[in-house]
């Protein structure tokens, strides 16, 4: 055997922790880092504004959906798979609620159970025909894309705002964080609040992680996505777990899409597009891999806050285009992609 | 003493063989290719069903009902995969836990204190935290044993698990094998390595064919008639089998046309020296697993080639991919027919020209006329059954597959052409019709290299035997040396029978 | 009674081999629209000869929607069929990277006035800088895919979603007209000839596609390389580099599609042009009855989809479909395509018909 593929013991420590710290803890760890640099950079770099409180919690209201959608889209990636369709899933769910709020007079309360009826549909068509059918995923959430977006048109044509009283009241409900707040250009001292949605969202998360962390479920979504046939001979159902991964991504997108709806207030065939782009870059740069079996949810959420640090700072820094956004989402995916190649393939060495 | 009996007369692939293991011993298995060792073993772990015979375990008068790897479990049966049936992003203690309890709350403290103990008292060198991917191959083998023999395990099958590990993790591999032994753990070991057979085993039971030929207490079978036991060549009417292969005199004076030097490769083989000479059969001989195959796909560039150095007429040449080979007038059959030869979907006259047409460009296609004499002439000459040439290659029967990939290389006209196992799996008219058309070309003038699992083949067209054993070359055979014993003696080492 | 059935099966084993044959779905399906359109409302087939607002001749009606329309669609497919046969996966970016030329064809035009009174440079020049920048975005594409080994969907997602915003930038966000009617030939009519330019494009490409098919190894070495990556490996072939290939050659016709597309207006809309053309395309390859998987390909098969594909699209307008609600109809055909192509499916449907034929037989004994 060469001589050179033994591991010398008297390895420096710090390579040996570097060795012994798990693809999903470490992929963890640089996406915090990177959160932390990006932030402190912008706080020097673009003057006081990230300093506020009220800045940091803007980005969580107005990205509560986003988080919940991409944990959805992080555990189907764990497990192996990947689902393009929760942006439609997302628009489709608001224009059928503010339809049925509007148009029907609906109650805020069956509205929610539509929004989880739509997600939960979606989970179960796209899950039967990716786990037991054993199509592509990329190609069924992409039908699945179009789908949504084509029957957000059906449903109902034009954009329009929500009257609905009830949703409205709960659309502004605000709650304040106590301890943090700022003082405004009129020298008022404004707490710093935040959006029910982002109470969902935050639920999510912790539920999630909890899930992946603690249940032979999700430890089942990263053994399928590690390997699945291994996954398939130490007993684990590989058919059923994606398929219940392809449901709860689904699920959440439904939940996602009702808070999205919650934010603004609104129906439009044009809502969440490109949510599936940022959920899946936000997975990513959140430490979830591409190709199954790594990934954490609350990677996830440092994912998401740090795409839209950057776009925040990108909007700050003069490019307040649109368009921006596309190409700064699109390059972060790429980097991060590369990022985490060089990253393992130095471990494996 | 409680015996566990598995009688499987009448399995199709298995002809009514006995096997028995018993507590705490380590049972090697043997047998070439397609002697029914897997078989047996998938039989016993319920992968596949049998068609009659039954298995009784510990003493039980009713035989014991297998239909599934879950009921083998059940029934203290865990099998250790050659590849590794693990999940290699999950930690150490999951992999031992994961799919084996119920419940919905994983309880790590519980778990990994658990899998700490196992590892430990088994004397594993890994932490029950620690990711299974930063484990080595032989600790991630060790792992999958651990999580066996926590099922309780009263069987434990080892199918090749040496065979992707160097010579000190088999030792600790074989350590761990012991101590389970000790614990009244029966093993069953399935390797084609003799040295390891002999270094563990108790007792070896020998297969070939689905038949039984035998169980035998190790020191009763010396290492020469375990190979000829295993080839089904009876030592002493060898000598004189000599006769058939003087078809092929030796042309002493001729150059060698292709030459390699310490050449050695990523896939594990240790560098070795090879030459051939024009119109030479030669042939690389060992049992499975030996690295005879590696060897050729060295020459070939198919593997990638880490050092030394190919000279052909003398002169080095740079093969680092495979077209550099065909370049070159190298040919290469490969061993695995579905996976590196057939390319299923395309017609059989593609398949045929495919090779021809890499070598002759992109901006060259052969016209629709050119293709079709090119396939017909050789779908004639060697006589390849298919309802035409425009039938997809994958609805043909194994022989005439393999002989539509020669007809493939002998269009490109290669100097040296290598066959990798050209009759595996193929019928016999086929196989001496393979035979007969090898020495021909030799004749012709050109180089061949014959790989085959079946020393008969290779005596009847080879004037040049490589012998390898454990990814090394072991030995030469030429001329007299030429005989079935002197191989045996040669593959087995050691003691060698004069 | 097996000589009873073996008459009878002379006409089955026809149609047998006629159904066997791949160009059977794709000519299934447009007989299927073109009998629907016909009880539906016979006018869909009127063609009437007539002049444009500029005077000139053409020649119009819902047939020749389908056949102008169709074209930039059947182009996609070509470079579409030839990814999908090499690689297994699709490219999702082409509607972004159609994008991307069309902006740069009108940059190079306008130069960096938006409006122009006179071209700035010759549409020829423009027209190859934008094939060479939509080949540079194809080898991209093809890099990720070939030599990072990325799922070519999820490599293709990355311009899929920065495509547009690419275009945006060339031309600073501005929204160019070209006002020299030449520029709008491509798009509509050379005047004198009533047939839609678009369509002798394709005309042009598909020949162009035939010949190098015919006299190049293209086909052979993209199927091989499909079906078995590592045997084709060892006859001598580089896996990568011809799934890097395929990428650039559809950057290629991403570019021809893209003049089309921005001469119909002489202008262009990031967000609006050449919209969810990448679902067209991917359905056409399927439609032409080519696996989605790769492997074996029949370019004919894939541009007839493709034109099947403008015909659905073309009948679902003349029901008054929104052309937004459009993507619904199409993702509930590929569904039902790649439900019916899927292995297990498939399997399970053999299963069953033999069950009926045995069924069918013990009664024709009984």
């Amino acid at each position: 055997m060469s001589s050179n593929k033994k591991v010398p013991a008297s390895e420096s420590g710090l390579q040996n922790k570097f060795r012994n710290i798990t693809d999903t803890n470490l992929l963890l760890l640089i996406t915090i880092v990177v959160f932390f640099v990006m932030y402190i950079g912008a706080i020097i770099f673009q003057g006081k504004g990230f300093l506020k409180p009220q800045t940091f919690f803007n980005i969580l209201n107005s990205n509560a959906a986003l988080i919940i959608a991409a944990c959805g889209m992080s555990i189907v990636m764990i497990t192996g798979g990947i689902d393009i369709s929760v942006g439609g899933v997302a628009a489709l769910v608001s224009m059928c609620c503010a339809v049925y709020l509007d148009f029907h007079d609906g109650n805020v309360f069956v509205s929610i159970l539509i929004a989880l009826a739509i997600g939960l549909g979606y989970g179960i068509v796209q899950g039967f025909l990716v786990a037991y059918l054993d199509i592509q995923p990329f190609i069924v959430s992409l039908a699945g894309m179009f789908f949504a977006r084509g029957m957000t048109t059906i449903v109902n044509t034009n954009p329009f705002n929500v009257q609905n009283e009830s949703f409205v009241s709960l659309k502004e409900t605000r709650i304040t964080v106590p301890g943090l707040g700022s003082v405004n250009k009129l020298g008022k001292y404004v707490p710093a609040y935040i959006e029910i949605g982002v109470v969902v969202a935050l639920l999510t998360v912790i539920i999630l992680f909890c899930v992946l962390r603690w249940t032979k479920l999700g430890r089942g979504f990263y053994a399928v996505g590690g390997n699945s046939q291994s996954a398939l001979m130490l007993g684990i159902n590989v058919k059923r777990t994606k398929f219940i991964s392809h449901l709860l991504c689904g699920l959440l997108a439904g939940i996602g899409g009702f808070v999205y709806f919650m934010h603004v207030g609104s129906g439009s065939a044009s809502h969440a597009s490109g949510m599936e782009m940022n959920a899946i870059a936000s997975s990513i740069i959140g430490g979830t891999m591409l190709t199954g079996g790594v990934g954490n949810i609350i990677g996830t959420l440092f994912g998401v806050l740090s795409l839209n640090t950057i776009q925040n700072i990108v909007s700050s820094a003069g490019y307040d285009d649109a368009w921006w956004t596309g190409i700064t989402i699109a390059a972060m995916l790429c980097l991060f992609l590369i990022v985490q190649s060089i990253v393992m393939a130095r471990k494996k060495k | 003493m409680k015996n566990i009996h598995k009688n499987f007369p009448g399995v199709r692939a298995l002809q009514g063989v006995n096997f028995t293991l018993c507590e705490g011993e380590i049972h090697a298995l043997m047998g070439e290719n397609g002697a029914g060792k897997s078989t047996l073993i998938k039989v016993l772990t319920g992968v596949y069903g049998k068609d009659e015979g039954q298995i009784f375990i510990k003493g039980n008068d009713k035989a014991a009902v297998i239909h599934s790897p879950q009921d083998a479990q059940r029934y203290g049966i865990s099998t250790v995969y050659q590849e590794i049936t693990l999940c290699p992003n999950l930690s150490v203690a999951e992999n031992m836990y994961i799919g084996r309890t119920a419940g919905i709350y994983q309880n790590w403290k519980k778990m990994n204190e658990d899998a700490d103990k196992i590892l430990q008292s088994l004397d594993i060198p890994a932490k029950a935290t620690q990711q299974l991917a930063s484990c080595s191959i032989a600790v991630q083998q060790m792992v999958a044993i651990a999580r066996a023999v926590d099922m309780e395990c009263k069987v434990l099958i080892l199918d090749e698990p040496t065979s992707s590990l160097d010579e000190q993790e088999v030792e600790k591999l074989f350590g761990l094998m012991r101590d389970l032994k000790a614990r009244g753990v029966g093993i069953i070991f399935v390797t084609h390595f003799l040295d390891q057979v002999y270094e563990v085993c108790d007792r070896i039971t020998v297969l070939r064919d689905g038949k039984l030929v035998g169980s035998y207490d190790i020191k009763d079978l010396p290492r020469v008639q375990l190979v000829s036991k295993m080839l089904g060549k009876d030592l002493d009417d060898m000598s004189d089998i000599k006769g058939e292969h003087s078809a092929y005199n030796k042309k002493d004076a001729s150059e060698h046309v292709f030459e390699a030097e310490q050449l050695v490769s990523d896939a594990g083989i240790k560098p070795f020296d090879f030459y051939i000479n024009k119109g030479e059969v030669n042939g690389f001989t060992g049992l499975l697993g030996s690295g005879r195959s590696e060897c050729v796909r060295a020459i070939f560039g198919a593997d990638r080639v880490l050092g030394g150095t190919v000279k052909k007429n003398g002169k080095a040449v740079k093969i680092s991919k495979p077209i550099d080979a065909m370049r070159n007038g190298i040919a290469y059959l490969p061993e695995d027919r579905k996976v590196d030869g057939i390319v299923g979907e395309l017609s059989v006259r593609e398949n045929i020209i495919l090779a021809l047409q890499v070598l002759k460009g992109f901006f060259k296609p052969f016209s629709k006329a050119e293709a079709n004499k090119f396939a017909d002439e050789y779908i004639k000459l060697l006589g390849i059954k298919t309802a035409s040439a425009d039938t997809p290659i994958k609805s043909l029967s194994g022989g005439n597959q393999q002989k539509a990939i020669l007809a493939r290389w002998l269009i490109t006209n290669p100097e040296y052409l290598i066959l990798d196992e050209p009759t595996r799996g193929i019928d016999v008219g086929t196989k001496i019709d393979i035979q007969k058309l090898v020495l021909k070309l030799a004749s012709e003038g050109m180089s061949v290299t014959f790989i085959s699992s079946e020393t008969d083949e290779m005596l009847r067209t080879c004037s040049r035997l490589v012998v390898m054993r454990d990814r090394k070359v072991v030995g030469e055979l030429s001329g007299k040396e030429l005989t079935q014993s002197m191989i045996m003696s040669t593959i087995a080492g050691g003691e060698r029978k004069e | 009674m097996k000589s009873e059935n073996m008459k009878k099966s002379g006409v089955m084993v026809f149609l047998k081999k006629l159904v066997r044959q791949q160009i059977f779905i794709p000519i299934a399906a447009l007989l299927l629209l073109a009998v629907f359109n016909l009880i539906n409302d016979p006018s869909f087939y009127k063609i009437t000869y007539g002049y444009n607002s500029a005077g000139d001749p053409v020649l119009s009606g819902y047939l020749m929607t389908i056949l102008d329309y169709g074209s930039e669609l059947a182009i996609l497919a070509i470079g579409m069929t030839l990814v999908t046969a090499a690689t297994g996966g699709q490219d999702i970016s082409v509607g972004a990277t159609i994008a991307i030329s069309g902006s740069v064809i009108l940059r190079i035009l306008c130069g960096t006035n938006s409006r122009p009174e006179t071209l700035q440079a010759p549409i020829l020049v423009a027209f190859l800088v934008s094939c060479v920048v939509a080949m540079i975005f194809g080898a991209f594409n093809g890099a990720l895919v070939a030599y990072f080994k990325i799922q070519p969907m999820v490599a293709t997602l990355i311009l899929f979603t920065a495509g547009r915003s690419i275009a945006a930038w060339i031309n600073n966000n501005e929204l160019p007209i070209i006002s020299d009617p030449v520029f709008s030939y491509f798009g509509g009519f050379i005047p004198g000839i009533p047939i839609p330019t678009p369509f002798f494009i394709a005309a042009a490409c598909m020949i162009v596609t035939g010949l190098v098919l015919k006299f190049t190894t293209l086909g052979l070495y993209t199927q091989s390389v499909g079906i078995n990556e590592s045997s084709s490996r060892l006859n001598g072939l580089n896996p990568a580099f011809i799934k890097f290939l395929t990428f650039v050659i559809l950057g290629l016709c991403v570019a021809v599609a893209g003049l089309i597309k921005v001469s119909r207006l002489s202008s262009i809309n990031y967000s609006v042009i050449a919209k969810d053309i990448e679902m067209d395309a991917i359905l056409a390859v399927a439609l032409g009855g080519n696996a989605l998987s790769g492997g074996k390909f029949n370019m004919t098969a894939s541009i007839l989809g493709a034109y099947v594909i403008q015909f659905l699209t073309t009948t679902l307008y003349k029901l008054n479909v929104q052309s937004d609600a459009l993507p619904a109809y199409k993702a509930v055909v590929v569904i039902v395509l790649v439900v019916l192509s899927a292995p297990i499916v498939r399997e399970k449907l053999s299963a069953f018909f033999k069950k009926i034929n045995s069924k069918q037989r013990f009664k024709e004994v009984g």
